[in-house]
């Protein structure tokens, strides 16, 4: 008989060494996450995965799920929560969404929507960070990163490279790229590499491509962020 | 500068966990990193610059610019706040002809603040080139001068600047009687490993970091771990503001610290052990190292230790500044070269540690009391203290108080008892377990010392009625900003915003909503982090919140909506452009 854990009462069924993350997605129960890809190892510190579980907070995407556990997820106080985590996101960096080409494609902007942010809430940091157009291909635009560490993992875990890292303590936490210069032109990076497409805002994105679908017809413009992750993420699992 | 870096990555025998080594060396020639040094260095342990940037970065005391040959750095803990750090600093700027935060034009002197360092009971402290100024003043701040301007290199300074006093006051069990050099290993021996670890759980000895996770119970769970190699991790990166007993331990009881890991390594099966010293405390390095080399020579470590077929040693790593490698997990990290960003748990350093094998982390005060229970007897340790809470507690006694120091007290001891011993009066409340503890006001003076009640890793700040509670809140807010490791959202951006909306309502600029917005931003930083650091962040306003909220109250405006930015203040640049001053080039904050 296999083992089961409880989401918001739905009684779902894991694996040995699966997380509650994997489990929930598994079983068509989305928690909302931005640095949690199904591919790469997880890294568990945008905290929006975060659920209750037997009363104790914990990250979904690293916790491992565990007989009988009790967990809350797509709970008012804890998507309430979220929300303020993802203004938090908003404020830190510089996110004009309707200057950004990523609108519609933004996963930071999809989650927003799903849990109904209407505001920023907390007063903006305006941080001075600089964009990168030294790459033919690739754009960085500091602004708008996350410190996901997606691109860090699938440069690392797909490319077979080591093309960005991040550096910094606390609020000056800052995205660097693995050059002698510093810049993204002088690095490994390739056009094709998943590290310069698996970002989730518009931090980095491919040059000459901006604008191809029109805003409106975008992958959120239609379908929730819910929606399409436990899709997407359910048929690279299946593969 | 190639063969410097040779020759140090050699010394360092080409290991990527030494980088820290290797950059406190590189920083203390230099005064910085220079960039072609970070290439080399990456060369030759095979690792991404960008491996070694990140570890730059981390760090307070690494730099990718140059500081002073001279470097200055001022303690920022409100306890030197207490002792005039203030003056001191304005002083310093004065006589050194450098602000805060900058290196003077001929590149001899750079002065900065820096986070607590350990010398609450003797400040305002500080430190030149890594090394511990005491009971800084006027005449000493002349003479330092005098010293810089002369290019004294610092071995020619006077031993008098560099005078750090033990303090000791209070003894109780552990510090009226250290063991013998060896006594514990003996004993454990003699009487058998399993029994002795069986003592160790009878003693009840918690963890004395803070968090009181019985120790018996880790090495025991770390023991039956099947790994052919276990690590033992001495915690000596005490970086709460306020403590400093670690430091007292380290240079008048290190035997018997070495002895109590060295217990814990023939329990968990170890051969190899490591003190993380924090980097404040270099001036301890030597000391401590000459006590491991005489431990060698006396069979007490290295090979065949006690004439038992067991074989240990200790290696002693700095820290570079960074308070989050307090955290286990952290400093393992930070053992291991990287930057100290705490692990996702499960698993637990007792089955996963420094380098994937089970480790055991305790604090310095914890080996030194299990090294005294291996000779007297669990029972010797349990008949004292508490139900919950077992024997005794060194406490870091700072602040307003006559007898600032260390002093030993049984767990269950009241406050007020305590308060009398070190000579406070007219106290207006008592920071436990320093900012990520507790604020108890005057009138809690009757509850206890002791992990059901008060916990504490030692910290003890007294604050007489002549203070303000919002400029101590303050202190402690910007130190958990400063030292966040931003790794997640919450503590990241969490602790920037609570210092900004705290800063807010100081400042003045606060009005009706503002308090309420600040509890909810507590409520989530304490809920949502990652580690203890962003759960206990908000301790200091939830605490004094609670205690003084007229307090906070005070401070706001009568109105419904103030902007949390000077209006007025913000049309200076334009001001200036224009070269107007006159009543139409000024904007009123709000509508009166």
């Amino acid at each position: 008989m296999s083992k089961t854990i409880t989401i918001d009462g739905q009684v779902i069924p894991f694996e040995e060494g699966q997380t509650i993350m994997e489990a929930a997605t598994e079983a068509g129960v989305y928690i909302p996450h931005l640095c949690h890809h199904p591919e790469y190892t997880p890294h568990g510190s945008c905290k929006l995965c975060n659920v209750n579980v037997n009363g104790r907070t914990c990250s979904a995407c690293t916790f491992p799920a565990m007989e009988g556990q009790q967990i809350l997820n797509d709970a008012k106080d804890i998507n309430e929560e979220r929300k303020k985590i993802t203004q938090m996101l908003f404020v830190e960096g510089n996110h004009f969404c309707p200057s950004c080409e990523k609108t519609g494609n933004c996963q930071l902007q999809a989650v927003a929507y799903h849990l109904n942010m209407l505001d920023d809430h907390f007063p903006l940091f305006y941080p001075h960070r600089e964009l990168d157009a030294s790459h033919a291909e690739v754009l960085i635009d500091h602004n708008r990163c996350i410190f996901c560490t997606l691109c860090v993992r699938a440069s690392q875990q797909k490319d077979g490279k080591d093309v960005f890292a991040i550096s910094g303590r606390g609020i000056n936490k800052h995205l660097i790229i693995n050059a002698e210069s510093g810049l993204l032109k002088d690095s490994e990076l390739e056009a094709t590499d998943q590290a310069a497409h698996v970002c989730p805002t518009g931090a980095i994105l491919i040059k000459r491509t901006g604008y191809q679908v029109p805003i409106g017809e975008r992958i959120y413009d239609h379908t929730q962020i819910d929606q399409v992750s436990l899709n997407s993420e359910n048929i690279q699992h299946d593969n | 500068m190639t063969a410097f870096i040779q020759d140090l990555v050699e010394k360092n025998h080409y290991q990527p966990t030494h980088l820290l080594h290797i950059l406190r060396a590189v920083q203390a020639h230099y005064h910085y990193i220079p960039k072609d040094a970070i290439e080399q260095i990456a060369r030759l342990l095979a690792i991404s610059r960008t491996q070694i940037m990140g570890v730059i970065e981390f760090y307070s005391f690494f730099h990718l610019s140059p500081r002073g040959h001279y470097e200055i750095l001022i303690s920022d803990s409100i306890t030197d706040h207490l002792l005039g750090k203030h003056e001191l600093a304005a002083y310093l700027e004065e006589k050194l002809n450098v602000k805060l935060g900058e290196v003077r034009a001929d590149g001899l002197v750079s002065l900065d603040n820096t986070s607590c360092t350990g010398l609450c009971d003797q400040g305002p402290a500080g430190l030149v080139n890594g090394y511990a100024l005491s009971r800084l003043d006027k005449a000493k701040v002349d003479q330092i001068t005098d010293l810089i301007n002369q290019q004294t290199p610092l071995e020619g300074w006077p031993q008098a600047l560099f005078q750090v006093d033990d303090n000791l006051i209070r003894s109780d069990l552990l510090l009226s009687a250290p063991i013998p050099a060896g006594a514990a290993l003996q004993s454990a021996f003699n009487r058998g490993l399993k029994e002795t670890l069986n003592e160790l759980d009878i003693s009840g000895l918690r963890g004395r970091g803070g968090a009181g996770f019985k120790t018996a119970t880790k090495w025991k769970f770390c023991s039956e771990e099947l790994n052919d190699e276990h690590i033992v991790v001495c915690n000596a990166d005490e970086g709460e503001p306020g403590t400093f007993k670690d430091r007292v331990l380290l240079n008048s009881y290190a035997h018997q610290v070495f002895e109590g890991m060295t217990l814990c390594a023939a329990i968990i099966g170890a051969q190899k052990g490591f003190l993380y010293l924090r980097g404040e405390y270099l001036y301890l390095h030597e000391k401590l190292e000459a006590i491991l080399a005489e431990r060698r020579q006396a069979g007490l470590l290295g090979q065949n230790i006690v004439n038992a077929d067991f074989n240990f040693d200790i290696e002693i790593c700095l820290g570079a500044g960074a308070y989050i490698c307090g955290e286990e997990s952290a400093l393992i990290e930070s053992l291991e070269g990287k930057m100290g960003i705490p692990r996702n748990r499960p698993p637990y350093p007792v089955t996963h540690g420094y380098l994937g094998k089970p480790t055991v982390v305790n604090n310095v005060e914890t080996f030194l009391a299990a090294a005294s229970i291996a000779v007297n007897g669990g029972n010797w340790f349990a008949n004292i203290g508490t139900d919950k809470s077992k024997g005794t507690k060194i406490l870091s006694i700072c602040g307003d108080c006559a007898q600032p120091g260390i002093y030993e007290y049984p767990f269950g001891t009241d406050i007020q008892t305590i308060l009398d011993d070190c000579g406070a009066s007219d106290v207006l409340g008592v920071q436990i377990g320093g900012p990520s503890g507790t604020f108890i006001s005057n009138k809690e003076f009757s509850r206890l010392l002791a992990f059901e009640d008060l916990a504490t890793g030692g910290s003890f700040i007294v604050f007489n009625q002549q203070r303000n509670i919002l400029d101590v809140v303050n202190n402690f807010t910007h130190f958990f900003a400063h030292e966040s490791c931003g790794f997640c959202t919450p503590c990241r951006v969490g602790t920037s915003l609570l210092k900004n909306q705290l800063d807010k309502i100081v400042d003045g600029h606060g009005s009706a909503g503002d308090v309420v917005a600040l509890e909810e931003l507590c409520q989530i930083v304490k809920k949502q982090s990652h580690c203890g650091l962003g759960q206990t962040a908000a301790n200091p306003i939830l605490t004094t919140l609670e205690r003084y909220p007229e307090l906070y109250q005070a401070q706001l405006k009568k109105i419904s909506y103030e902007p949390g930015f000077d209006l007025d203040g913000a049309l200076e640049t334009a001001r200036r452009l224009a070269k107007r001053d006159d009543a139409g080039a000024h904007l009123a904050q709000v509508e009166e």
